[in-house]
């Protein structure tokens, strides 16, 4: 990492980190959220759900970076996000 | 309401406000691309600077029909086809609001279809979302004036030969002034899609190529809803202004998608403002 | 409360009837008119449509008729007073929406000016067949008003009544002209504003999340609510509750459609208007409604002058149906004379409600004219020399029935 250089404004430059919510018994396991999670926060569970489906379990907490997308692939209205923190960037991020 | 996750009392999802959450869950099958629409829709009338009370939403019959019963603005579910005169009716009595009408590809386009040429050639300043799932899911998956040649449904069950319909092109040709086309997976795309057509006075049309996961790709042996999507994220190339004659869809073929309609023209309201206030003198 | 006096065109006119039925309806305040041409009504929407701009209503020719209704619908949730104007093929396919028109409990007037049928029929002469159609035309079981006005003066007045008839009830209310009512050219007297009685619809006034747009009070009429006031409706033609909500309990079901048909039924008895003539001491009495009661006129008064005892009884409202009424005089006369342009509608109602008391006697006429004087007459004196009771309804050997069968 020691050829990155360093970007004039790193330290202006916040990466928000967000928290993944669920409503496990309106999904339906279309695994829209799972597959277009652009940084693969979430996996299939083994789970049943209440009504039998396998819903999405967050797998990876620390890589959300509230995005919002599986918000809106989820025809469910069943998976968002809102944002936890702010973390300082770093070339090593 | 469900509990969310472990320890967390009623958690509400972003869209709540303007969703009716009462009705939940929503009656389209897992891996339908109606709830993607309407989170798209949703999303893109948070990014609206318009009062909302101000907004119907008029819907036909079908599964996307049921898209009125979902939306928490004043929303009507109407008769079979009957989406775009209802609306239509609704604009030119009060003009101030915005009528966006959410409905299906057979309800738009066939049973539908003169209704959608005539608002179109008369610009009436509504907006149409036009969810095109290629059949008619509700009552079981037979064949739709959208179907692609040769695919299979429940009654074309030696493959389709009919010539589909080019809705863009059609679109086009009847007048319409902002036409764009997405499938359920460009969600961002197609959110700002609609931000623009509910923006641009006239007739503005939004189509959204949706999978049917229980009948249209079940009978064609297409996989789950998400293998459609799969197949629109490898197989959809975005042409902004593309000829619309060039965007037919074929049986799994390549999908054109993008904006390809944004022009000027005298809408209705106006046109009939200026004749009413001439003709007064 | 009265008319706004910038809506009416007070005067004495010489038109036709489908020009005094699109000042009644201005008067009554449509401010919506949606409509597709056909004979024998256009002349109606013309009328209409030359006044838009002084009256600031919107005349809109759709592509349909299918379109027209359902704009009309629209335009009716968006709050303004609204109608079709259609005849004979038009009014079958506004039937689709008449059904939703019910269902979501909607204001608005339909004028259908009847002409000669089946299907094309005879485009410019009169009919009466649509009768049971306005009331039963549209899939599933529902109700509506429907009025028959018998000159150009009742065009203009009737038309109010219906406005203020679909505005009381929130419900569709047909005007059944024909077109010889339609094309007819007669004096027409619009009164000043002052006079005219217009209804305004009854809007919900309470708190906006507590609106329910299917309850009802004692009157059985729930008040409406605008589109675009924020009350967040949900308007559906799937049978909903009170709150408009989708329903697939069958005894929810029974609680609320039931109680959009009880609107109209428990309301029947304010609702229906006759006007009798010289029905008290009457043998037999003619009922009629529409032209086919001024045809009735020339026959009442052959017989009267043979010193037959005979009345009229002329429909105002045909639907909901004067049953008490009919069922009261059956038991008190020799028989019914029903003449109409069709080949029996009405008369199986009155057949109907008369229980088998006396005997009902229709005067048919295959429509595109109206009746021969004569041929009504006849069925009087049928229905006064008859010595015994018929088993069932009977239909008069017409003049010309007589000439083609030999």
């Amino acid at each position: 990492m020691s050829n990155v250089r360093k970007p004039y404004d790193l330290s202006e430059i916040k990466i928000p980190r967000g928290e993944i919510h669920l409503i496990k018994d309106r999904c339906k396991g279309c695994g829209f959220c799972v597959e277009y999670c652009p940084n693969n926060v979430l996996e299939v569970s083994d789970e049943f759900s209440e009504k039998g489906y396998h819903p999405p379990v967050v797998a990876n907490p620390e890589r959300c970076l509230n995005c919002g997308l599986c918000e809106i692939v989820c025809p469910e209205f069943a998976i968002w996000s809102t944002l936890k923190e702010e973390v300082e960037a770093s070339i090593e991020g | 309401m469900a509990m969310a996750e472990k320890g967390k009392v009623e958690e509400k999802h972003p869209m709540e406000q303007l969703l009716r959450m009462d009705r939940m869950p929503h009656i389209w099958c897992p891996g339908c691309g109606i709830g993607i629409s309407v989170t798209a829709f949703v999303s893109a009338l948070k990014k609206l600077e318009f009062d909302l009370n101000k907004m119907c939403v008029v819907s036909g019959i079908g599964c996307t029909g049921r898209v009125a019963g979902y939306i928490k603005l004043d929303s009507f579910h109407t008769t079979h086809g009957r989406a775009i005169p209802f609306a239509t009716g609704i604009k030119m009595a009060n003009p101030d609001l915005k009528v966006v009408v959410f409905s299906g590809d057979g309800d738009l386009v066939s049973i539908g279809g003169n209704h959608f040429i005539h608002a179109a050639r008369r610009n009436i300043d509504i907006t149409v979302i036009l969810v095109n799932n290629f059949i008619y899911a509700m009552t079981g998956g037979q064949v739709a004036p959208t179907t692609p040649e040769t695919a299979y449904t429940t009654t074309s069950p030696f493959g389709n030969f009919e010539t589909p319909a080019n809705i863009p092109q059609l679109a086009e040709a009847a007048g319409a002034v902002y036409v764009a086309r997405w499938t359920a997976l460009h969600v961002r795309r197609l959110e700002k899609s609609i931000v623009e057509a509910i923006n641009k006075p006239g007739f503005s049309l939004v189509e959204i190529v949706a999978p049917c996961s229980m009948y249209y790709s079940r009978i064609n042996r297409l996989g789950a809803g998400i293998d459609m999507m799969r197949f629109y994220h490898e197989n959809s190339i975005i042409k902004h202004d593309e000829p619309t004659e060039n965007l037919a869809v074929g049986y799994q073929k390549q999908i054109i998608v993008g904006k390809f309609i944004d022009r000027e023209r005298p809408g209705f309201i106006e046109s009939n403002r200026r004749w009413s206030a001439e003709a007064k003198g | 409360m009265k008319a706004n006096p910038g809506d009416v065109f007070t005067g004495s006119y010489y038109i036709d009837g489908d020009v005094a039925i699109a000042y009644g309806a201005i008067a009554a305040g449509c401010k919506f008119l949606a409509g597709y041409p056909i004979t024998p009504s256009t002349e109606a929407a013309e009328a209409f449509t030359k006044r838009t701009p002084e009256v600031g209503a919107i005349f809109v020719q759709m592509e349909d008729e299918l379109g027209s209704i359902a704009a009309v619908l629209g335009a009716s949730w968006a709050g303004k007073k609204v109608m079709t104007i259609t005849s004979g093929p038009g009014f079958s396919l506004i039937m689709e929406n008449i059904g939703l028109g019910a269902a979501i409990e909607t204001p608005f007037v339909v004028i259908n000016v009847q002409r000669g049928g089946p299907s094309t029929g005879i485009p410019t002469g009169a009919g009466q067949a649509d009768m049971m159609q306005s009331r039963w035309g549209s899939h599933g079981d529902y109700e509506v008003i429907t009025l028959a006005p018998d000159s150009p003066q009742e065009a203009f007045e009737f038309t109010i009544k219906a406005f203020n008839l679909a505005e009381r009830y929130r419900v569709p209310v047909m005007l059944m002209a024909d077109e010889c009512v339609g094309h007819m050219t007669e004096k027409v007297v619009v009164p000043p504003a002052s006079e005219i009685e217009v209804e305004n619809r009854k809007y919900y006034g309470g708190a906006k999340d507590a609106y329910f747009p299917f309850k009802r009070g004692a009157g059985l009429v729930p008040p409406m609510a605008k589109a675009g006031e924020g009350y967040g409706l949900y308007i559906t033609g799937l049978t909903h509750d009170e709150e408009g909500h989708p329903i697939l309990d069958r005894d929810l079901k029974e609680a609320t459609l039931r109680a959009s048909i009880d609107k109209i039924r428990l309301n029947a008895d304010k609702i229906i208007e006759l006007k009798e003539d010289r029905v008290d001491d009457a043998e037999v009495v003619v009922v009629s409604y529409g032209i086919t009661s001024r045809v009735a006129l020339k026959a009442i008064e052959m017989a009267r002058k043979e010193g037959i005892k005979v009345g009229a009884l002329r429909l105002v409202t045909v639907w909901p149906f004067p049953e008490k009424r009919i069922a009261e005089l059956s038991k008190k006369i020799k028989g019914f004379v029903v003449p109409e342009i069709n080949y029996g509608q009405i008369a199986f109602e009155v057949d109907r409600c008369s229980h088998g008391n006396t005997n009902v006697i229709l005067v048919p006429h295959g429509g595109a004219s109206v009746h021969n004087p004569e041929d009504i007459f006849g069925a009087i004196k049928q229905a006064v020399e008859a010595k015994k009771r018929y088993p069932q309804l009977v239909s008069y050997k017409t003049a010309l029935e007589k000439q083609i069968s030999g």
